[in-house]
C-alpha cells in the first residue's frame, strides 16, 4: 500500500506541485462523462486519464470510421474498427493510466435524453464534444436542472470552441500570477506596532542597522514621516519621493560622510510603492459579501458561503474593516533572527484572525442545525489565507445564450465593430448549425458540395442574424471559408482544444485556478483566441 | 467492416481530414498557395521533420505529426525514462522505465501509425553535425533547456549559404521552438537569416534563482536557503557517499540525506517548510508540468508548420499562453537584434581599458544580457600561435590558464583591435569578438 502512494506520488510529482494533495484527491474522486469520442474528446480524456481522473465514462453510438482510425492519437489499429467508438476508445485510454476506472455506453446520447435523462445526474463533469445543437440543448437543459458542470467543445476545420455552462463554480485557491502582499504598514495591527517599536534603528550596531528588514525600515520611517504630515501617509507622487529620500538619508554612513551600501535599505526604497498600498479589500470580495448567498445562510449553503459570510462578520467585528491577515511575507535581506521573528508576527496574528473567523463560523453552523466539524480548521484557515483571492464564476445556460429575448446582443454587435473578430467565427458556428438543422448534414463536407454550400450557408447566415436583430457584417470570406472547412477536425486543433479543456476540466473539478466564462474561441489560422460571456 | 488497407499503407477516409486544408482553395490561404493533391503526397512521401525531445512536448509533437500525415520523422534525445515523466509523456508505460526516451517514443508510433517510420536519436544534439541537420526541411524543438535551444539556434545560422552578401532562401531550415512550465507555454517560429533568433530574444527568459552564497551561508531565512546550504557547502565537505560521488538528484538516498541535513540547519534557525518534496524540486531544479499545457503548445507547433510550408500566411511569430485564470493567448512578432551575437554577422566588440583584468572580460561574456555566456573559453592569436587564455572546462587547462584572471589585458600581451575567439556551450561555432581598448 505505503508502495503504491509513494509510486503515485513519484507519477504525479509534477502536477502535485501545482495543485497539491488535495487537488489530486479531488481529480480521484471525481467521475466525467464524455459524449462523442470523437478525436478532440479523445484527446480530453487522455489529457485526464494520464493526471489520474478516477473515472470516465464515454458515452457514444457510433462505429470506428476510417476518419477515426487516421485521426486519433491513440492510433486505433486496423483490428478495432469491427468495435463501437465508444469501447475502442476507453480500451485504449485505460492502458495510459491503469489506476483510472474507463467505463463506456454504446448508445446515442440522444435515446439515452429520451429513456434515461437521470444517467448524467452521477457526474461530477459531463464534456460533450461535436455533438449537434439540438441534442446539446437537450442535454444542457437536463445537466442545468441537476446542477451538473457541462462543458461543450467543438472543433470545426480551424477553429476551436469551448462553451462552459455552470451555475455556481467557488474557487478559494484561485493563485494569481501577480498577488499583492498583505503587509498592513498602513494599518498595522497591534502586534505589528510593538514589534516595530521594539527596534531602535539610530542605536543599532553596524550589522544589525543593515540586516533589518526593509519592512521594518519603512514602518519606522512611516512613523517618523504621519508624526510630521499630520498622520497622513505619502500620497503622491512628490510625497512617495520624499518619503524615498528620507529613507535614503537614514543609511548610515562612514567617517567620510559616504554611505555604505546597506542593502536592505535599497530594497525599502524600491519597495515604497508596495508598501503604500492600501489594504482595502477588492471589490470582487466585497461582491461576495453583498451577495444573496451571503446574507442569507441555510442548512443547505455550501461551506463556501458560510465561510464568506463568517469572513464578512469578521470584517464587521474584530477585523476593523479589513480582511483576516494573510500571513505569509515575502524574502527580504534580513538575518534570519530578524526574518523569522517579523515573519512570526504575520503568522501569528493570521493565526489569531482565522480563529476568530472560525468561531463565526461555528455560530452560523449551529444557528441552522449543522455540527461545526462540518468545515475542517484546515479549510477555515486556508479560505482565510485566500482571503483577498475568492472568485466565484456563473455561466449561464445554454438556453438563455440561444433565446431570442435573452442573448447577449451588445456583446456580439460590439465585438463585429472589428469584422474579423473571433466573434465571426462564433456566428459562422452558429450558421453551420442551422445548415445542419435545415439539411441534416454540414456544409462543404464533399468536394462537389462546396460551390452549392456556400450559397446555402450565406442564407444560413442572414437567417440567423436576422432572428437575433443582429445588424453585423459577416464577410463572405468566413462563409467560403467554413465551406472549406467541410466540418473537418483536424488532429492539431483537436489536440489544442484537447489541452485547453482538460485544464478547464481540473479547474471545475479541483477548485482550484479560474476557469473561464463563458465561451471561448480559439482561431487556428492566425492563432489568436478570445473569451466571450455570452 | 474490416479496413482495405490499400499499397501505400492507407485506407479510405484515412486522411481526409488534412485534405480538406490542402487540396481546396480558400481566402485565408497565402497568396503562392495552390491547392493540389501532390501536397498531400510531399507530406507523406518526401518532407523529412526533425523533432528535437522527446518529452512532455516532444511526445505531443511526434503523435501531432504524425496524425498529419508526416511520415519521415527523426527524433533526438538523450535522456531515460522516469517514473515523474508518465503524467504526461504518454508514449511511455511503467515498464519502459529506465530505458531511451527517443526509442521508446519512436517504436510506440512506428507500431500504432501504419506508414510512419520515425528514426530514434539516443543522442546529445552536440553529437551531429552539419550533414546531419542539413537533410530536414524543418525541424521542432521540445526542449527544456536554454543553452540547448541555442546551440540549436547557432548550428542552424552556421547551415546559411550567402551568395555576394544575399541569404540563398533553400539553405533556411525554419526552426519552431516550444516551451512549457506549469500552466504557460510558449512556441515560435524562427527562419534562420530572417526572423528573430533565441539570441535576439535573450531578454525573454527569466533569469534562474540563484540565492546569494552570504546569505546560504550564514543568514538563511527560507527553507530553500538550508536546502541549497545542504547542496552547495555541506555535500562538497561531507562527501556522504564517498570520495569524488557528485549529487544525483535522481537518486533518493542522495535526495534523503540532503533533505536530513535542511531540516537540521533548518532547525538551527527556527525555520519552517523543508518537505521531502521541496528538497527535491530545489535540488533538480523540478518545473512543475502536466500533460494539458503540452497539449495546447504542441497543438499550436504544426499548424504553424502547415502555415509555414504550405497553407496559411505565417503572421506574427511567437505566441504565449497562459490558462491560471480563463485562457489566454498573446501572438506578437519578435524582432531582429541588429548587433544579435549568433544571426547579425554584426561583429560584437568588447570595450575595456588596456589594465582591466581578463577576470572582468570573463564576468562580461557571462553577466551580460545579451550574452548570457555559460563557461566561455576565450583564445587569441599571440605572435602567430593560437593561445588559449582561459578555459574553464577541462580541469587542468583551468587550473594552467587560471592565473591570467589576474592579469591585465595589456600584461597578456593583447594589442588594441585585437580579435579574441570565444567558444561556449550556448553556440555550436565560436564567437568572434573585436577587443577595443577605452582609456
Amino acid at each position: 500500500m505505503a508502495d503504491h502512494k509513494t509510486n503515485k506520488d513519484q507519477r504525479y510529482d509534477r502536477q502535485l506541485r501545482l495543485w497539491g494533495d488535495h487537488g489530486q484527491e479531488a481529480l480521484e474522486n471525481a467521475h466525467v462523462c464524455l459524449v462523442n469520442a470523437a478525436a478532440s474528446g479523445t484527446e480530453i480524456l487522455k489529457n485526464l486519464v494520464l493526471p489520474g481522473i478516477g473515472a470516465f465514462t464515454i458515452v457514444d453510438g457510433h462505429r470506428v470510421s476510417g476518419e477515426d482510425v487516421g485521426n486519433k492519437y491513440l492510433k486505433l489499429s486496423c483490428r478495432t474498427v469491427l468495435l463501437n467508438r465508444a469501447q475502442a476508445t476507453t480500451e485504449l485510454l485505460q492502458e495510459l493510466n491503469t489506476d483510472v476506472s474507463g467505463n463506456f455506453v454504446e448508445e446515442n446520447p440522444d435515446r439515452l435524453l429520451d429513456n434515461d435523462p437521470e444517467f448524467f445526474h452521477r457526474f461530477s463533469l459531463v464534456i460533450a464534444v461535436q455533438l449537434e445543437e439540438s441534442t446539446c440543448l437537450r442535454l444542457g437543459s437536463v445537466l442545468w436542472n441537476a446542477a451538473v458542470p457541462f462543458l461543450v467543445c467543438r472543433t470545426y476545420g480551424l477553429v476551436g470552441y469551448m462553451r462552459l455552462v455552470v451555475r455556481e463554480h467557488t474557487v478559494v485557491e484561485s493563485h494569481p500570477d501577480n498577488a499583492l502582499e498583505d503587509l498592513r504598514l498602513d494599518q498595522p495591527f497591534p502586534e505589528l506596532t510593538n514589534h516595530i517599536t521594539s527596534y531602535d534603528l539610530d542605536n543599532m550596531e553596524k550589522k544589525d542597522h543593515s540586516h533589518t528588514p526593509w519592512v521594518i525600515i519603512v514602518a519606522k520611517y512611516l512613523q517618523k514621516w504621519c508624526r510630521e504630515h499630520d498622520f497622513q501617509l505619502p500620497r503622491n507622487y512628490k510625497e512617495k519621493e520624499a518619503f524615498r529620500q528620507l529613507l535614503r538619508e537614514g543609511i548610515r554612513k562612514n567617517e567620510n560622510g559616504t554611505p555604505e551600501e546597506e542593502e536592505n535599505f535599497d530594497e525599502a526604497i524600491k519597495n515604497v510603492n508596495t508598501a503604500l498600498n492600501p489594504s482595502k479589500i477588492p471589490t470582487a470580495v466585497e461582491d461576495l459579501f453583498n451577495a444573496e448567498q451571503c446574507e442569507n445562510i441555510t442548512s443547505q449553503s455550501p461551506a463556501f458561503w458560510v465561510m464568506v459570510r463568517a469572513v464578512r462578520d469578521f470584517v464587521q467585528a474584530e477585523g476593523r474593516g479589513s480582511l483576516p491577515v494573510r500571513g505569509t511575507i515575502p524574502d527580504m535581506i534580513a538575518d534570519s533572527d530578524k526574518f523569522i521573528s517579523l515573519q512570526n508576527v504575520y503568522r501569528e496574528r493570521a493565526l489569531q484572525d482565522a480563529a476568530a473567523v472560525s468561531r463565526h463560523v461555528e455560530s452560523h453552523l449551529q444557528a441552522v442545525g449543522k455540527l461545526p466539524e462540518c468545515i475542517s480548521e484546515q479549510d477555515i484557515r486556508l479560505f482565510c489565507k485566500n482571503a483577498a483571492f475568492l472568485r466565484v464564476v456563473h455561466c449561464r445556460a445554454l438556453v438563455e445564450e440561444y433565446g431570442v429575448d435573452t442573448v447577449h446582443k451588445d456583446e456580439i454587435t460590439s465585438c463585429m465593430d472589428n469584422p474579423d473578430s473571433e466573434m465571426v467565427l462564433y456566428l459562422m458556428l452558429r450558421s453551420v448549425d442551422c445548415f445542419y438543422q435545415q439539411h441534416s448534414r454540414y456544409p462543404g463536407v464533399y468536394n462537389y458540395q462546396v460551390e452549392d454550400d456556400i450559397v446555402r450557408l450565406k442564407l444560413c447566415v442572414h437567417s440567423l442574424l436576422q432572428e437575433y436583430g443582429l445588424t453585423v457584417n459577416v464577410k463572405d470570406d468566413y462563409v467560403h471559408e467554413f465551406c472549406r472547412y467541410g466540418a473537418a477536425e483536424p488532429h492539431t486543433v483537436a489536440a489544442f482544444m484537447g489541452g485547453a479543456a482538460a485544464q478547464e476540466a481540473i479547474k471545475l473539478i479541483t477548485h482550484q485556478f479560474v476557469p473561464f466564462n463563458n465561451t471561448f474561441i480559439y482561431n487556428a489560422m492566425a492563432q489568436t483566441s478570445a473569451t466571450f460571456q455570452l | 467492416m474490416a479496413l482495405d488497407v490499400g499499397s501505400s499503407g492507407d485506407w479510405d477516409g484515412r486522411w481526409r481530414h488534412v485534405q480538406k486544408f490542402l487540396e481546396r482553395s480558400g481566402p485565408f490561404t497565402h497568396p503562392d498557395f495552390e491547392p493540389s493533391e501532390e501536397t498531400l503526397q510531399f507530406l507523406l512521401e518526401t518532407c523529412k521533420i526533425l523533432v528535437i525531445g522527446a518529452g512532455g512536448l516532444g511526445c505531443e509533437l511526434l503523435k501531432n505529426l504524425a496524425l498529419s500525415g508526416f511520415r519521415h520523422i527523426h527524433v533526438v534525445d538523450m535522456d531515460t525514462i522516469d517514473v515523474s515523466n508518465l503524467n504526461r509523456q504518454f508514449l511511455f508505460r511503467s515498464k519502459d522505465v529506465g530505458h531511451p526516451k527517443a526509442e521508446v517514443a519512436a517504436d510506440f508510433i512506428n507500431s500504432r501509425v501504419p506508414g510512419c517510420h520515425v528514426v530514434p536519436h539516443f543522442k546529445k544534439i552536440q553529437e551531429f553535425d552539419e550533414s546531419f541537420y542539413r537533410q530536414f526541411h524543418i525541424i521542432v524543438c521540445g526542449l527544456d533547456s536554454i543553452i540547448a535551444r541555442r546551440w540549436m539556434n547557432g548550428m542552424l545560422l552556421s547551415l546559411l549559404v550567402y551568395d555576394d552578401g544575399v541569404l540563398d532562401p533553400s539553405s533556411i531550415i525554419p526552426l519552431i521552438d516550444g516551451g512549457t512550465e506549469g500552466f504557460k507555454g510558449n512556441a515560435r517560429v524562427i527562419l534562420p537569416g530572417m526572423t528573430a533568433c533565441i539570441d535576439c530574444t535573450l531578454e525573454l527568459y527569466p533569469p534562474q534563482i540563484n540565492f546569494p552564497m552570504c546569505t546560504i551561508a550564514s543568514m538563511p531565512r527560507l527553507p530553500e536557503h538550508c536546502i541549497e546550504y545542504a547542496r552547495i557547502l555541506q555535500w562538497p565537505k561531507e562527501k556522504p557517499f564517498g570520495d569524488g560521488v557528485a549529487l544525483d538528484g535522481d537518486n533518493p538516498e542522495h535526495i534523503h540525506w540532503v533533505f536530513q541535513k535542511s531540516l537540521e540547519r533548518a532547525a538551527e534557525f527556527n525555520i519552517i517548510g523543508v518537505t521531502y518534496r521541496l528538497t527535491q524540486g530545489v535540488v533538480k531544479r523540478i518545473i512543475p508540468a502536466v500533460a494539458s499545457t503540452n497539449a495546447v503548445i504542441a497543438g499550436t507547433v504544426p499548424s504553424r508548420e502547415n502555415t509555414a510550408l504550405f497553407a496559411y500566411v505565417p503572421l506574427n511569430n511567437y505566441l504565449v499562453f497562459n490558462d491560471v485564470d480563463g485562457l489566454y493567448t498573446y501572438t506578437f512578432e519578435a524582432e531582429r537584434k541588429e548587433n544579435c551575437s549568433a544571426c547579425s554577422q554584426v561583429p560584437q566588440k568588447l570595450q575595456f581599458p588596456p589594465s582591466a583584468k581578463l577576470q572582468e572580460v570573463l564576468e562580461y561574456l557571462t553577466e551580460n544580457a545579451s550574452l548570457q555566456m555559460k563557461s566561455p573559453a576565450i583564445t587569441a592569436t599571440l605572435e602567430g600561435k593560437n593561445k588559449t587564455l582561459y578555459l574553464q572546462t577541462v580541469a587542468s587547462i583551468e587550473e594552467k590558464t587560471r592565473p591570467n584572471l589576474c592579469k591585465t589585458l595589456k600584461e597578456l600581451g593583447l594589442a588594441d583591435g585585437q580579435e579574441l575567439a570565444v567558444a561556449d556551450v550556448t553556440t555550436p561555432q565560436t564567437v568572434l569578438f573585436k577587443l577595443n581598448f577605452t582609456s
